[in-house]
């Protein structure tokens, strides 16, 4: 982890009609950090994401990824970062090496490069044997590796995980995290939204989302100490039920 | 480039894997083709017509006889009382009531003018008007008959009666074939339906199973996009077009007379047009089912308008005015004109002309509409 800002957001805003989906954020992520964005269910982390992979343009407010600006250079993101989504997103009606040549392919990579990163991901991920599997028949959690790995095809600077763990079995889960740890090892900045308390463990740095605001941010052990919690469920139910702020 | 190569390549794999697609593409359009020809048959023929005849004069069997010899005509009852007549159009034992007056013979051989009566059921128009037209022509026959035959009993009359006759041929169609008339029209809504639901399901399809997502979190182009998903519809709809041709051909014997290249020109042209309007609206529905009714709406209007099952210019003027933004309209009438007549391509220069515009705006429409987000 280096001290060079890879995403920076100002005051950031979304609004849809009279409903402040993300109400004046401020934060920016470290280059190689594991940064974590944790609320409840609707509080915006979603919304929040989806404004910084270019899927969604803010109302107000300032925010750069990769040193691009989200209103104007959205298609430069694009080609910078890596994404997967709490839906599903491989297409479930082609094989698993399909998906691979598909997104390659869209993400310019060359045929032979393809060839290679299929070879090495397969390998990795030890589904040599499920290479003309469809997706639709694999196990929940074998999908989501491959999605994982799949996002990361085109070696993007940031990927962008939003709830990747979710309906997955803990040893899966376990597994899921231990690529996450070597993908940040090796330079990539993560962006996880998760609501599993116990994973927020596993980040650098957490900020905690109620209503569209940040309610609290800092490495999970300044966490514990501001709310006086053991663990980081305290900390959570602390800011969402009782709504303390930690400044 | 290659990434819409790979988009192509991804849609085809799709379609072809997908159990529910393939006999919609390949089986049902031949069905359809086989099942609608045969059943739309317009051709009119046995109307039960009852008979008053309240003459009983040569020339009231003389048309008797010409009613019953024309082929179109079956005599369901005849009375000398007019309410027998009205019970039976009523009860629907007739669809006609011929009644001939009192001194129709003597009136028309005299003043040269006589009239007879005609009471028609209504209920099914077309039936209606053609019925009514055989008649009124066989009755034409028949006075032209008369009024020469008189002529030629008067004495002093050595000049030679210049005698008018009616002979009917029908161009291009001889045999006035329903089935080569109907079968290029089908073959126009078959390809228009497929056209249209494919394109608006395969795009709402994406968005439901939330994979459009991870396409427009990529740096995929919009115009890439949109090619990479028209391009293989287009070959689909191309070849659909095809199976109905070789259906036409080996099923019901018609072939075109005209060029099959302009043919394909045009419908290269209206297969695109089509797309676009599926793609239109995919671009603001959310679900399949909505996808689905809403083509289903814009469908109905254009295929019951097409001039397929009414003609055009029977329609009130309001009603052929709406028909001028019918697509389905120009490319019945091209088909016809070349299956049929062997048109060129100049003869369908301005049909070519709207559908080409028309495509252009409503792919327009599309792109604008549609935004790369989520």
């Amino acid at each position: 982890m280096t001290n060079e800002k890879i995403i920076e957001v100002e005051q950031l805003m979304k609004i849809f009609g009279s409903f402040h989906a993300v109400d004046d954020i401020s934060f920016d992520v470290k280059r190689g950090e594991i940064f974590g964005f944790l609320g409840a269910n609707g509080a915006g982390k979603t919304t929040a994401m989806k404004m910084l992979t270019g899927l969604l343009s803010p109302t107000s407010g300032k925010a750069t990824v990769a040193g691009f600006d989200v209103y104007k250079e959205t298609e430069k993101i694009k080609k910078t970062i890596g994404y997967m989504s709490q839906k599903f997103s491989l297409y479930g009606d082609l094989t698993v090496k399909e998906n691979i040549q598909l997104f390659g392919g869209i993400y310019g990579l060359k045929n032979k490069v393809i060839k290679a990163k299929m070879h090495e991901l397969l390998g990795r991920l030890g589904m040599e044997n499920s290479a003309n599997a469809l997706i639709d028949s694999l196990p929940l959690g074998w999908k989501q590796k491959l999605a994982f790995s799949v996002a990361m095809l085109h070696d993007p600077s940031i990927i962008f995980l939003d709830e990747p763990t979710g309906g997955v079995d803990p040893v899966t889960r376990r597994q899921f995290w231990e690529m996450i740890y070597e993908t940040a090892h090796n330079g990539t900045t993560i962006f996880v939204t998760t609501h599993y308390m116990d994973e927020a463990e596993y980040c650098d740095r957490i900020s905690m989302m109620v209503d569209g605001k940040i309610a609290a941010l800092g490495s999970p052990d300044e966490l514990k100490k501001g709310f006086n919690a053991q663990n980081m469920d305290e900390v959570f139910v602390g800011i969402a039920r009782e709504g303390k702020v930690l400044k | 480039m290659r990434t819409i190569l790979f988009l192509v390549r991804k849609e085809f794999l799709q379609v072809f894997r997908n159990k529910g697609m393939l006999p919609i593409i390949f089986v049902m359009p031949v069905i359809q083709l086989m099942v609608l020809s045969f059943a739309a048959d317009f051709e009119i023929r046995n109307l039960k017509y009852y008979w008053i005849d309240k003459d009983q004069s040569e020339a009231s069997r003389l048309l008797r006889n010409k009613l019953d010899a024309s082929g179109y005509f079956i005599l369901s009852g005849t009375s000398m009382n007019t309410e027998d007549a009205n019970l039976a159009l009523e009860d629907g034992v007739t669809d006609l009531v011929f009644e001939i007056p009192a001194d129709f013979e003597r009136d028309l051989i005299r003043e040269s003018r006589s009239s007879i009566q005609l009471n028609v059921n209504a209920i099914d128009g077309s039936k209606a008007g053609l019925g009514t037209f055989y008649a009124n022509q066989i009755v034409q026959d028949l006075a032209q008959e008369l009024r020469t035959e008189y002529l030629s009993r008067l004495k002093f009359e050595p000049v030679k009666f210049q005698q008018i006759n009616t002979t009917y041929s029908f161009w291009f169609n001889e045999s006035l074939n329903y089935k080569t008339f109907m079968v290029p029209g089908i073959l126009v809504m078959l390809v228009t339906m497929i056209g249209a639901f494919i394109s608006a399901m395969n795009i709402v399809r994406e968005r439901e199973v939330g994979t459009i997502e991870q396409l427009n979190v990529t740096p995929i182009k919009k115009h890439q996009f949109i090619i990479g998903k028209l391009l293989p519809l287009w070959v689909i709809g191309l070849f659909e077009f095809t199976i109905g041709l070789i259906v036409a051909r080996i099923v019901f014997g018609i072939t075109s007379e005209g060029s099959l290249m302009v043919l394909y020109t045009f419908a290269s042209i209206y297969i695109v047009m089509v797309l676009g309007l599926g793609m239109f609206i995919s671009t603001f529905t959310e679900t399949q089912q909505q996808a689905m009714f809403i083509s289903w709406f814009f469908l109905v209007i254009f295929l019951l308008m097409g001039g397929l099952f009414t003609a055009i210019e029977n329609m009130p003027q309001w009603a052929q005015t709406i028909t001028l933004f019918n697509p389905v309209r120009y490319f019945i009438e091209v088909v016809r004109l070349v299956m049929l007549k062997g048109a060129g391509f100049w003869d369908i220069r301005s049909q070519f002309l709207v559908i080409a515009s028309y495509a252009f705006v409503i792919n327009s429409l599309a792109v604008w509409n549609y935004k790369k987000v989520a």
